[in-house]
Parts: structure tokens; sequence; C-alpha cells
């Protein structure tokens, strides 16, 4: 018995932290500059799915989509407790608007030889969309319970839910297989385990130990490159810390529901946001100017 | 996915809860008719529920010219399945060119679903919507006429307008309180068509067990003052500084994203894009440093003060009034002047 769980993940920029480095000479961001960060939801995410694993038996594989880069959120899944990972890594998927997305993670699901509980973040900081976890449900053809915050009850095939609202909270009851968006609030994400951390530190996906082959042996002809590449894969294998890297052929995704051409929404403009020095009235914070303000705005009846 | 349909309507999804319309359904349709009459064609509501269609009438005084009225004892109490039914067969059958929902957990819990159905785009939580034209360089072709759907992105650095130039209906939730409520008028008329849709075992997989509601204790979008804090107030009992304030002047309590985000206050009291939006006579900013999705929420209000110790920091820019400092030594100054005033 158990659950096979599945929990998608988004790396995302810190969005939260932008300082004064991360914002260039014209009063932009430079995005660029932004550190790269598990989304926050996400990790409560993978906590739930790992609370029922431990709970109930079972497994919980991690699964993103993105840019190489995108191994380290992977990885960190690994050091919390994720027993697999997938990381869905393809050009052709590049600029995939919600819909797409949820497309891509739903035929890399459908992969899978069998799920119970799908989780997602409720949304995640760069965009704030949350728009995934219902849209990836509807694709896989199974209920959405969106805001979960806890399993009221978790047995054979059903699941009751508590869910809150914002204005309140409810209680739904629904037959698995079931996505769940989960909330920040649901439940406090457990640190990496030292151990674990030693024992996965060195997985790798196939194109990652690639890149480190060529960075390693700059100069080296591309048989050896290709020798080193194999033996090196060869050792990680045998450890069991190879990371899934999958495309779109793999996953047998039809192109035209991928990327920009499978994207109904398009970006028609993007303003940075210029902080600009409008006039405001200096006040300065001592008892005399804040009296003067005070006054003011009860002479033009803002107050009382 | 619908084809464009130059003559569709523009709909509101009507958004009932214990037979009471969400305001922000009212705030859409004076929005909505504004965008049909821009494009010269009807604009409607649709809306689902049990034994609600006397809330029909303040749809159409708010400037329906329909309201897609479905009935069903199914449909009492919210649920994603046979709500996203509903929508998907009304969109198919009457071609609607735009759908708007309200960005509540409820509108943002079925656009999605209903988007991902229809293989249609949506736009989250806009703080803008606009009738302009798209030219689509990729594929040379001038779009005229579409939605324009704006919002901030990337942690409010920066404004995207985001278009759905052939894969309708063009839809896009909205944030509550961002387009103003304008008065209805209850001697507009317009038409109440009764709909009905079939559900199956799917739709009604999900049962609801328990429901609780707690009334909003915090009146945000009603108060003419609001003292709101934000990360910069550095501590929970440094937040008893704006507590006393609001107490002090008589207004309510709000708080940024990176306030809440601390712990220093409850969710309900958080302004901003994913907060409520508010518009008061007076907004006081407390060590906020107004990223733009706290700007979003409160740049309307009349009058705008900002408590900062960094000169530089973004608020600034929509302050009428500036005091570059300390807060917990200006705001104790303000009570006293309040007090001395009072």
């Amino acid at each position: 018995m158990g659950y096979d769980c599945v929990v998608c993940i988004k790396q995302v920029p810190d969005t939260a932290r932008i300082t004064g480095e991360a914002m260039k000479e014209d009063g932009t961001v430079n995005r660029a500059a932004l550190p790269a960060i598990f989304n926050p939801e996400d990790l409560n995410a993978l906590e739930a799915a790992l609370h029922v694993r431990d709970r109930h038996g079972g497994t919980v594989t991690a699964m993103t989509m993105g840019p190489l880069n995108a191994c380290e959120v992977l990885r960190d899944c690994l050091f919390r407790g994720a027993d697999r990972t997938i990381i869905i890594n393809d050009r052709r998927a590049a600029a995939s608007d919600t819909l797409a997305t949820s497309y891509i993670l739903s035929r890399a699901i459908r992969t899978l030889p069998r799920y119970d509980l799908v989780f997602c973040g409720r949304q995640a900081i760069d965009g704030d969309t949350a728009q995934v976890g219902p849209q990836l449900a509807e694709k896989l053809g199974i209920a959405q319970v969106t805001y979960f915050e806890r399993f009221v009850e978790l047995d054979g095939r059903t699941a009751r839910v508590r869910r809150n609202v914002g204005n309140g909270w409810e209680v739904v009851e629904a037959r698995l297989p079931l996505l769940l968006t989960v909330l920040g609030s649901a439940n406090t994400p457990r640190p990496p385990s030292a151990r674990r951390v030693m024992r996965y530190k060195r997985a790798r996906t196939e194109p990652e130990v690639g890149k480190e082959v060529a960075e390693a042996m700059p100069k080296a002809s591309e048989q050896k490159r290709e020798e080193e590449w194999a033996r090196r894969l060869e050792a990680l294998k045998m450890n069991g810390l190879v990371m899934d890297q999958w495309d779109l052929d793999h996953v047998e995704a039809d192109l035209q529901w991928c990327g920009w051409a499978g994207s109904p929404t398009k970006v028609h403009r993007v303003q940075s946001i210029v902080l600009t020095k409008e006039g405001y009235t200096e006040i300065p914070p001592t008892e005399e100017g804040v009296h003067q303000l005070i006054h003011e705005l009860i002479v033009d009846r803002t107050l009382g | 996915m619908i084809e464009p349909n130059r003559k569709g309507e523009v709909w509101v999804f009507a958004e009932q809860e214990d037979q009471t319309l969400n305001e922000v359904s009212l705030e859409l349709c004076g929005k909505a008719r504004a965008l049909a009459d821009q494009l010269g064609v009807k604009m409607a509501a649709v809306l689902p529920g049990c034994n609600v269609r006397e809330l029909s009438y303040r749809l159409i005084a708010h400037g329906a010219d329909y309201v897609y009225y479905l009935h069903d004892p199914q449909l009492e109490s919210y649920r994603t399945l046979p709500y996203a039914r509903v929508l998907c067969r009304l969109i198919s059958k009457h071609k609607p060119q735009i759908v708007i929902y309200g960005a509540t957990a409820i509108g943002r819990d079925l656009a999605p679903r209903v988007a991902s159905q229809m293989r249609a785009g949506l736009t989250a939580d806009c703080t803008d919507l606009q009738i302009g034209d798209f030219d689509d360089t990729r594929s040379k072709t001038l779009h005229k006429n579409l939605l324009l759907q704006i919002r901030p992105a990337f942690g409010g650095n920066i404004i995207a307008t985001i278009v759905n130039p052939d894969r309708w209906p063009q839809m896009a939730t909205v944030r509550e309180g961002v387009m103003a409520m304008k008065p209805g008028d209850p001697r507009r008329s317009g038409e109440i068509i009764e709909e009905k849709v079939e559900f199956d075992d799917f739709d009604l997989a999900v049962r609801l067990i328990e429901r609780h509601r707690e009334p909003r204790q915090v009146n945000l979008k009603g108060a003419r003052t609001i003292v709101a804090g934000g990360g910069g107030v550095g501590s929970k009992e440094n937040f008893r500084l704006i507590h006393e304030l609001a107490g002090v002047i008589g207004g309510a309590v709000g708080a940024s994203r990176a306030a809440v985000d601390s712990g220093y206050i409850g969710k309900e009291h958080q302004v901003g894009q994913t907060g409520t939006t508010v518009r008061p006579a007076l907004y006081i900013a407390c060590g906020i440093s107004g990223a733009v999705q706290h700007r979003a929420g409160m740049e309307e209000s009349a009058k705008i003060i900002a408590i900062n110790t960094d000169r530089e920091a973004p608020i600034f820019a929509v302050a009428h009034y500036g005091i570059v400092g300390d807060l917990n030594k200006v705001i104790p100054i303000m009570i006293k002047a309040i007090r001395a005033r009072a």
C-alpha cells in the first residue's frame, strides 16, 4: 500500500530580495543578478508529500521543468527526503505559458507507472499566477483541491482535505488520484538532512555530467571526453545518483501544445518599473515638522 | 478554445456565496460594460447558484445586458468541477470574446480550470484591462481590438501587458477593489436567460463535507484612513505602534506582504496585489519600502504619507508627504500631535 506522490517544483528568482545590487542604473531590475531559489510554497508542497509517505508509505517524486540550473532545487528535494527527481529540460519548451507548462507536466506525470497524489505549491513568486496547479489537474483529468492546509483523513482511495479559502475554511472529500495546491501556512518544511546531503550532493543528470567533463577537460578530444563521461555516469549509476532528465520526446508531448506555439497568451509589452522621483513634500522628522503636517491634514479635512 | 468572434459578448463570472454577490463581480460589471461599449457588443454576467435569480437585477443595474442564470441544487455552494462545467458549456454555446473573473479564492480556482479545458489563454491578477491592437512581429499579423491584460509580474518589478490573440475567449482574473465600483442604475433593463447544464459523475465527485466562514473582521476597503506597517517595523512588538496610531486617528491597520510574511500581523491586513486594494482618504505607510505589488494596492489613496529611514525607498515615489526618519521616533510624535489637536 502507500501513496505514490508527485511534487511539482519551480526554481524562481528571489523576487523578495531585490536589493541595491539587483537594480540597474536606470532604476529597473537586473534579473540576472537575483539569486535563484526554491519557490517557497513548493517547499510546503514537498513537505506535505513527504509527510504522506512517512506516515503511509509510498514514494515521493520531485519534478521540475526548466534549464539545467534547476537541478539545484531537485538536489535540494533529495536532501530533504525525495526518492526520485525528474527534470524536463528541452529548448522546445521555452516560452511556455502556464497552459503549455501544465500540458508538458501532465505528459511527464502520465509517463510515470502510477501516481496517487500530485502536490503543487499554490503559486510561484515570480508570476504569482496560481494557475499551473488547477490547469495541470484538468490536463490529467483529475480533481483539484486548492489552498490545501492538511489532510483530515487519508484512507484507502479517499481523502478528506481541509482547505483555507481566506475568509474561512472547508473540508472536502475526493477520490484519488487528486491534485492539491499547498499554502505556505500548511506546514513547516523540514530542513535538508546532513546524512542525505552527504549522500546526494554528487547526484547529477546526464547532461550535467557532460558539462562538468567539458569544463574539466577543455583540451581533450571528443572521444576522450565521451569516455570520461561514460565512466563518471557508470560510477554515479552504481550509487543510484543519476537524476532523470527527460525531453519532450520522452514524454510524448504533442509539440503544438508546447512552448511558444502552444501558449495562448503572448507578452505584448513589458515595462520595467522605473522609480521616478516625483515631487512630494518632505516633512522633517521633528516635533515641529510632524505637528505642521497634522495641522495641514486637519485643515484640509483629511483627518478628523 | 473558440475561434476569435468579433461579435462575441463580454462576460463577467458573477460570484455569489450564501446568496450574496461578491462585490468584485459588480466592480467587474462596470469595467466589462465599458469594454463592451468600446467594442460595440453586449455585456453579460454568468450567474450559477441555487435560488439566486434575484441577484440578476443587481448585475443588470451594474451594466449587464443579459444574465445567464443557472439554478441547480448542485451549484448551491461553490465547487470547482460543476462550476467549471457550467462555464465551459456556456462559453462553447455563446462564444463570448472576453470572460473576466474576480481574482478571489473562487475565481483563482475556477478560471484556470476553465482555461485549461477550453485551451484558452488566461492572465491572473490584472490591475487594468484595456482594448488595443497587437502587432505580432513573429507571425507578422496585426490583431485589432484585443483585450490588453495588464498586470505586475516578477515580484512587482515589471508591468506586463499580456494578450491572447487567437485562442479565445480572452480571459483574465482581476483583483478585488482594483476597478472602481460604479453606482448601479436600478432602471436599467436587461434580460435574464435561464440555462441548464447536465453534470456527470466526475463533475460531482468532490463533496463538500464542512464549511465555515468568518466574517471579514478587518474592514480595509471601507476604512477612511489606514495606517500600514511593513518589514521596516522590525518586530511584532514594534507593530503595536502601528495599531496605536491607527487607534488614535480612528483608522484601520494595514500591512505589506513583508510584514505579513514576517509574522508581524495576519494576512487579512495585507494591502497590495495579493491582498486588499484600498483607496482611503489617507494612507500612512510606515517602514514600507513600496514594492510595486504593494503600491498597486494603495497608490489610488487620496493622500499618502510615507515614513521610511531609506530616502531611496520606492514608496516615496507615490507619496504626497515623505518623512525620512525612524518610525519608532516619528510615530510617537505623530500620536502626540494628533492627541494635542483632539
